[in-house]
């Protein structure tokens, strides 16, 4: 190994070090026994764990961001599909425009897209709740989706659509007999990352939700006493791990099928 | 038979202002072989999608065997089309890509069966019913493609250059099972192809399409024998084009005054106008005769060899003769590029193997 390759490696190590050991605190200290976050440990334990599975309002939270996520996740993502086929698929008027509107809360602040929807929100008249939050999310994830699906959906050899039409389908069975089930990876990926992104998403629930928290509201409102911190480490851990998972998932889901030839070709380059 | 078992009625189809098709009228016999024949943009896959329902024409109408097609989507025609991918559905096996199309028929389950099988065996691949497309060869998926729209029993089966994508060799066996084929089950094909070889060896009569417009539509040998125009004469085959002028009218005969070569008696088969600089004349390679001494043909002319390209069965000759300033082709069986000493040759034409043309 010469001292150019040395070098890069130190890079390497310093650029993950320092993405993933503050990540790793939250574990460490979740175990310790001990109010405050501070070394030297204090001894093992699961009692902050015990504690958190003991709170009836983390509970509600979980709960509320499951709705939530479940409803946006899935809302985005059909909303996501049909531009993205529009987009991959045909030539048309305002295209670029369209495709600019749909990606605009991608790029916009979220504190101004939270802000915009609280103040109509409110000035219809309606309660705060989980129902804006819902559409925010909704909002928000459809750019997400509509990425994953665009890649998806642009590798997709269309005379496979024709073929079916000719073969006796109509649009809506060629649709749930040939690009449904081909498409399927890519919806389930666009899916899962939808669900992970409102999963974890703060600002817009701290706007819009009103009483009824989310879990990173229901983390946001714990952090402000100290004794309340160990069972929110134990939370963060736990939802390290999940997003993790539906993360690895969400990626490996989107290359199936893509075929091993372009995958080489990708390792390639 | 139904001599118009397919009409194509005025067709035009416009993308933007480009004239894919551009006002075109022709009839396609029942049980034909036919093929459109063309270079790439000339609107033979254009006029295909149109039969296929996959685009709708700017104007005109299509009738198949009697009925007023025009406005139907593509899964109510009576046409199955072989798509230039093949198009295999590959998510589904062998088997079910192509019961694909027959869930819609109102089969019985034995029925299906008995269908599936004896395609299976018509195209030869009884066995492959658990292989998915990713498992197939080339020549494979192609005859599931074909199975796939034949099960179907259509009127009309419509094929997008599905040879293109194999090998000379695997292409040519093809040719000859595609046409013993359709001979044996007698259903209408419209063959799309960029090969002349392949359109003219294959089919019962060609449409040649240039410009979205048919520049040409008869039997193989006649589009060989009496091209109707330069493109046509140019696309078909290979050829040499010797400038002309035509003269007086004689009967069915015209006089042509040909470049360096003096006037002659030739037939005007075309109702070419006298007078006239906008000809031309075209000479086919393998109908002329090369030779070491003068011959009494028609025309007789000094040549010197300046190329040659050894083919196997024959041999080509690219030759100088006086006067004429590009290099003439022509082909022999007989000599070969060992045969001429000092390159001198002579060239023979007969009159009636030169057809006059005009150069639009």
């Amino acid at each position: 190994m010469n001292e150019k390759n040395n070098t890069l490696l130190i890079y390497t190590l310093l650029y993950f070090g320092f993405l993933y050991v503050p990540v790793l605190f939250l574990p460490i200290f979740s175990f310790n026994d001990a109010n405050y976050m501070s070394f030297p440990l204090a001894g093992f334990t699961t009692e902050h764990y015990e504690e958190m599975w003991s709170k009836r309002n983390l509970h509600k939270a979980l709960w509320a961001s499951i709705k939530v996520g479940v409803v946006a996740s899935v809302i985005s993502t059909t909303i996501a599909l049909f531009a993205a086929k529009a987009f991959a698929r045909y030539k048309f008027r305002g295209e670029k425009i369209s495709y600019g509107g749909i990606m605009m809360p991608f790029l916009i602040p979220e504190i101004i897209l939270a802000v915009a929807i609280l103040i109509i929100w409110v000035n219809l008249g309606f309660k705060l709740g989980l129902v804006p939050v819902t559409i925010g999310h909704t909002l928000f994830c459809t750019p997400f989706a509509m990425l994953i699906l665009i890649a998806r959906i642009e590798g997709f050899d269309f005379s496979l659509e024709e073929a079916s039409r000719d073969l006796g389908e109509n649009a809506w069975g060629t649709f749930f007999r040939v690009s449904f089930p081909l498409y399927l990876p890519g919806i389930v990926a666009a899916l899962l990352l939808s669900f992970i992104i409102s999963f974890d998403e703060f600002i817009l629930a701290f706007f819009l939700t009103g009483s009824d928290a989310t879990l990173p509201m229901y983390m946001w409102g714990q952090m402000r006493f100290v004794q309340k911190l160990p069972h929110v480490l134990a939370l963060g851990a736990v939802i390290i791990v999940f997003t993790t998972f539906i993360v690895l998932l969400a990626f490996w889901l989107r290359n199936v099928g893509q075929g091993k030839a372009k995958k080489d070709i990708a390792m390639k380059l | 038979m139904n001599n118009s078992f397919i009409q194509i009625n005025n067709i035009s189809k416009h993308f933007a202002d480009v004239k894919a098709v551009d006002d075109v009228s022709f009839e396609i016999k029942e049980g034909e072989f036919f093929s459109l024949l063309g270079p790439s943009g000339c609107g033979k896959t254009t006029l295909l999608r149109l039969l296929a329902g996959f685009e709708y024409p700017t104007s005109g109408n299509l009738l198949i065997d009697g009925t007023d097609i025009t406005a139907l989507p593509p899964d109510k025609r009576p046409t199955n089309m072989v798509f230039q991918n093949y198009a295999i559905f590959p998510h589904l096996n062998v088997e079910k890509n192509i019961q694909f199309g027959l869930r819609k028929l109102g089969l019985s389950n034995d029925e299906i069966g008995k269908r599936v099988k004896e395609v299976l065996s018509l195209v030869k691949l009884e066995g492959y019913e658990e292989r998915f497309s990713n498992q197939l060869s080339g020549g494979q998926r192609q005859r599931v493609a074909l199975a796939r729209a034949l099960v179907r029993q259509p009127k009309v089966l419509l094929l997008d250059e599905p040879l293109g994508a194999l090998d000379k060799k695997l292409r040519d066996e093809m040719q000859l099972e595609l046409r013993t084929l359709q001979k044996n089950i007698g259903i209408t094909f419209v063959f799309v192809t960029h090969d002349q070889q392949e359109a003219i060896s294959m089919s019962d009569r060609v449409a040649v399409m240039n410009d979205g417009k048919i520049q040409q539509l008869s039997a193989p040998n006649e589009l060989y024998k009496n091209p109707k125009n330069i493109f046509v004469s140019d696309f078909i085959g290979e050829t040499n084009f010797l400038k002309a002028e035509t003269k007086s009218s004689d009967g069915e005969f015209i006089n042509v005054s040909i470049e360096k070569l003096g006037v002659f008696k030739i037939k005007n088969n075309l109702n070419i106008a006298t007078n006239s600089s906008d000809v031309v004349c075209s000479v086919r390679p393998e109908s002329m005769m090369i030779s070491k001494v003068k011959s009494d043909w028609d025309i007789c002319l000094d040549a010197k060899i300046s190329q040659t390209s050894y083919l196997g069965e024959m041999t080509r000759f690219y030759v100088e003769t006086k006067g004429i300033e590009q290099l003439i082709t022509v082909s022999s069986q007989h000599f070969d590029n060992q045969s001429f000493e000092n390159n001198k040759c002579f060239i023979s034409i007969s009159l009636e193997d030169i057809s006059l043309l005009n150069k639009k």
